[in-house]
């Protein structure tokens, strides 16, 4: 076998919500810096399985930085701090033998803990069905090309719209605000013919949700869009603050 | 067992529109009453649930992932066909119609694929009105690439991610039908099991991801919309969690398995690193328009740098075989000729298992920033896998498992042999003969789940009028007792090795012998040892933790103990089925290293069906007819 490196990991280790957790130290021994993360995390866990252990829980599943199912914070940072790059697709040359590698799940009240490093997202789910959609039934829609749209305006939709719903964001905030999440979806729609319709009833609906989810207040900070793997940017929070203040007013 | 194809009669270009009206109607007011249950949020999925509820069906909708919008669609890259001839060259739905036909080496069912091509115009207005932000001109009107297989642009696409912003307007939809209390979501809930009352499909058995508990659901059809088979192979492009145990499990409860066979080796991967991967990574097949592929034409110039091999050392191995094609030869032909390559000593890289795909002429006559805005995500993934700059030296790649053409049978109403059992997207056999074309599976899911199964499925309910049993009924707790089992079972073993490593073992066997080529000697040995490895794996494989909690280990070693069973109905059909076509080649039948059909006897769909444990399954033949295209021999040369 090759040698590769010797690896130190201190992981969260968390039976189920109810109960409290702990770190956890494991030896990582033989890492071939081709593997990824994910990958490294799966050998050590046939060895612990080997040993009759419980493996490290968590999530992934596409494992190419397009799913969003990865969540996991590396040393202090969601996905571990390459740019524009998902704990998945983070590889293990980014290390030096002997190093010591803390991970953790997101640390987020509206995201409860599962296990180990399994978290609960739903709460983003609840923010899409509050008003992340344009109200179109299948069938009786125009042809394509009826709805002319600017190249730039579908460029600006689609960097919005690349948002893999990960969390990260939340992750990295002090506040655990999921503001960067929802104004990508606020801004893809809002951006585009389509959503204007329902423009003013999505960011209010939205907003009213994610206060409701329990996330917290957004103070700028931009630690979201530094560890946003989709590289979202905070434009898109300005643009949803300015249709959200242009909906109030509407509305009263 | 009966396969009747239900494909109606009169001309090819009018049986949908015919179909349509012959079916019969449920009222508006009788819809609130049926409920269904849709397995998988993928495409077809979702597409599937959100269409059905806005028409008032009640709908359950389940996925394995932590969210809907998680499902293995998200990962397409290049784009989706519609055959709208916005570019004026010359495209139409007969010529869609026939490039999928030709494509999948006329193994496909004719009025199927014509019906594909007719509603792939409305998949794109569909998609287009939720907000999809395809790809534009600076008019303002959509853009369209071009893609393998096809002479005209009809590809319509959003940067590289067209699967992503795809299933994200079909999860959209699906969001708001959850809004509105018309599905329930059911995330982080695996299926395990099909019911079946006095013939008919009638609820599912699952289990909760987080809490292990194992439960019932009654409704009166369900539909299966649960991907493909790929990671029977262990390696493939696709997720992780990826698997065949919802159709597999049906196939055990009487609906028919067609051609488990036929998958698709997609050419350009990035090669295997070692022992320790996962899965691999697909690199777009729209390299192929300014890469070239070769490999040293000596053995011993293997491991030197590519750049110190002068042109005349260098065999452009596509460039060669099919100079008219070149480098743009089909995915299953130029698999092949990599595999060549490699197996004669001439593969590239630490593994010796990959070819150059080589961009430096490209730069020379387009410049750096040229080939940058074409292919810059893809460069930027190559390098962040395998640390090499793309634009300084080739890049490697090697053929990899990447989709499953094979799949339940169904009819033309996309309905299994089991009445009230319908399959939808990559989960059916329908549409792609032996090899699939790019850029038509996300036309497929979403065909099947926005345009046909909420025509099809009302005609179920109106004609077959069969009451939804109740969960406390026998059937329901006879099979929620045979999960629970198998599950303790599992656990119980105790073995001493991972699941994972099973997962590895068999997907060698199935690469080695029943991948890019296959012979009777080398799947006559899957016979022999995939059924020697199920054995030791149900004496020695180890799952820690218990079932009554989220248990990853426990959800691999299940869906491993599927893919270990199938593998060798996949065998056995590679092996029944004597001759080369599309993606399915068999070394003895070959006429100068390219597939050689044999029409006469083989032209038709092998469905197999399941006889019990440790009995050989049956082999049904539904034959193909073809009443508008006449088949002719593929070539590329
Ligand atoms: C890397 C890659 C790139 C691709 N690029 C393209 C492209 O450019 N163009 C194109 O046309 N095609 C492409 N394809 C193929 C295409 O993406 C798939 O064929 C298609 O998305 C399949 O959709 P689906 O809805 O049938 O299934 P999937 O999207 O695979 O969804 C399956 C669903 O079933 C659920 N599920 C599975 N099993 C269970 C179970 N037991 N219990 C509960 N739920 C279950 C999952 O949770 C998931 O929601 C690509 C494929 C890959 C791998
Ligand atoms: S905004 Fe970025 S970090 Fe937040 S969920 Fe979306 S992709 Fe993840
Ligand atoms: S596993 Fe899909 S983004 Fe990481």
């Amino acid at each position: 076998m090759e040698k590769g490196m010797n690896l130190t990991l201190i992981v969260w280790r968390q039976k189920d919500a109810k109960s409290k957790g702990s770190f956890a130290t494991y030896a990582a021994r033989a890492v071939n810096p081709d593997m990824s993360f994910l990958e490294m995390l799966d050998v050590v866990n046939d060895d612990l399985i080997q040993r009759g252990e419980e493996p490290i829980a968590f999530d992934s599943d596409c494992r190419e930085g397009i799913c969003g199912s990865c969540s996991c914070v590396i040393n202090g940072v969601p996905h571990g701090g390459q740019k524009a790059t998902t704990a998945c697709q983070l590889h293990m040359r980014m290390f030096k033998d002997g190093d010591t590698i803390t991970i953790e799940p997101w640390r987020a009240s509206a995201f409860p803990i599962v296990k180990d490093l399994v978290v609960d997202r739903s709460a983003f789910d609840r923010i899409i069905q509050a008003g992340g959609f344009v109200s179109v039934r299948t069938g009786g829609a125009p042809d394509g090309n009826a709805i002319l749209v600017p190249k730039e305006d579908c460029d600006l939709a689609m960097d919005a719209a690349q948002c893999i719903g990960c969390g990260a964001c939340v992750a990295a905030c002090k506040n655990a605000s999921a503001m960067l999440f929802v104004s990508a979806k606020v801004s893809h729609l809002g951006l585009l013919p389509q959503g204007q319709p329902e423009r003013d009833r999505r960011v209010l609906n939205m907003v009213a949700q994610m206060d409701a989810e329990g996330f917290g207040s957004c103070t700028v900070t931009g630690s979201c869009e530094a560890v946003c793997p989709k590289e979202i940017t905070l434009d898109n929070i300005s643009r949803m603050n300015g249709d959200y203040a242009v909906a109030m007013v509407k509305g009263k | 067992m009966k396969l009747d194809s239900k494909i109606p009669s009169g001309p090819l270009g009018q049986k949908w529109d015919k179909h349509k009206f012959d079916l019969k109607l449920v009222s508006p007011a009788n819809k609130r009453k049926f409920e269904v249950i849709v397995v998988g949020s993928g495409l077809a999925g979702s597409s599937a649930a959100a269409t059905l509820a806005e028409l008032g069906y009640s709908v359950k909708s389940f996925c394995y992932q932590d969210s809907p919008r998680r499902a293995h669609s998200i990962a397409a890259q290049g784009g989706i066909n519609g055959a709208k001839n916005y570019q004026n060259d010359g495209d139409s739905v007969q010529r869609l119609f026939y490039d999928t036909i030709k494509g999948g080496d006329f193994r496909a069912r004719e009025a199927n694929v014509h019906r594909l091509a007719q509603t792939s115009v409305s998949i794109i207005d569909q998609c287009v009105a939720q907000g999809v932000p395809f790809a534009r001109e600076y008019g303002g009107l959509l853009d369209n690439r071009s893609f393998g297989g096809a002479q005209v642009s009809r590809t319509f696409y959003a940067r590289g991610q067209t699967g992503q912003q795809l299933l994200l307007g079909a999860y959209s939809a699906l969001s708001r039908q959850i809004g509105l209390g018309t599905v329930k979501m059911y995330p982080r809930t695996e299926m395990l099991d099909l019911v079946v009352v006095d013939g008919h499909a009638k609820g599912i058995v699952v289990r909760d991801l987080v809490t292990g508990e194992v439960s019932s659901h009654a409704a009166d059809a369900v539909v299966l919309a649960t991907g493909g088979y790929g990671p029977v192979f262990y390696l493939s492009t696709n997720a992780i969690g990826c698997n065949v145990t919802a159709t597999f499990r049906a196939f055990k409860k009487g609906a028919a398995f067609a051609n488990p066979c036929y998958t698709q080796i997609h050419p350009t991967c990035i090669p295997v690193s070692g022992d320790h991967q996962s899965k691999l990574t697909l690199m777009s097949e729209s390299l192929r328009n300014d890469g070239r592929v070769w490999v040293p034409k000596r053995k011993e110039d293997c491991s030197k740098s590519p750049s110190s091999i002068p042109d005349a050392d260098r065999d452009y191995i596509l460039e060669r075989k099919y100079p008219s094609f070149g480098n743009l030869a089909p995915r299953d032909i130029a698999s092949r000729a990599a595999k060549e390559a490699c197996d004669e000593g001439r593969g590239v890289g630490p593994s010796g298992y990959g070819v150059y795909l080589d961009f430096a002429e490209a730069i020379n006559r387009l410049g750096a920033s040229k080939i940058r805005e074409r292919y810059n995500n893809l460069f930027d993934m190559y390098e962040r896998i395998t640390g090499e700059n793309a634009y300084q030296q080739p890049m490697r790649i090697y053929p990899a498992v990447h989709y499953t053409m094979g799949g339940l049978w169904v009819d033309y109403n996309l309905m299994s042999n089991l009445p009230g059992l319908f399959v939808l997207g990559e989960a059916n056999f329908s549409d792609h003969g032996a090899n699939r074309l790019g850029a038509s599976a996300l036309m497929q899911g979403l065909a099947d789940g926005y345009f046909i199964l909420p025509y099809t499925i009302g005609h179920y309910f109106a004609s077959s009028k069969q009451a939804r049993p109740k969960v406390d009924h026998a059937e329901f707790r006879k099979v929620e007792e045979e999960v629970s089992a198998r599950t303790q079972r599992i656990l119980a073993i105790k073995g001493k090795k991972a699941p994972r490593s099973f997962h590895r073992e068999l997907g060698k066997l199935m690469w080695e012998n029943c991948g890019m080529a296959r012979s009777k000697q080398s799947l006559e040995a899957n016979l022999k040892l995939i059924p020697e490895l199920r054995e030791e794996f149900w004496k020695n494989v180890n799952v820690t933790g218990e079932g009554s909690d989220l248990n990853q280990t426990l959800e691999r070693a299940g869906r491993v103990a599927d893919f270990l069973e199938f593998g060798e109905l996949l065998s056995l059909d590679a092996l029944t089925r004597e001759e080369s076509c599309g993606g399915h080649f068999r070394v003895e039948h070959q006429e100068e290293g390219e597939c050689k059909r044999d029409d006469a006897n083989f032209a038709h769909v092998a469905a197999w069906e399941f006889q019990g444990e440790g009995k050989a399954p049956l082999r049904h033949t539904e034959p193909l007819v073809y009443e508008e295209v006449h088949m002719s021999t593929r070539s590329y040369k």
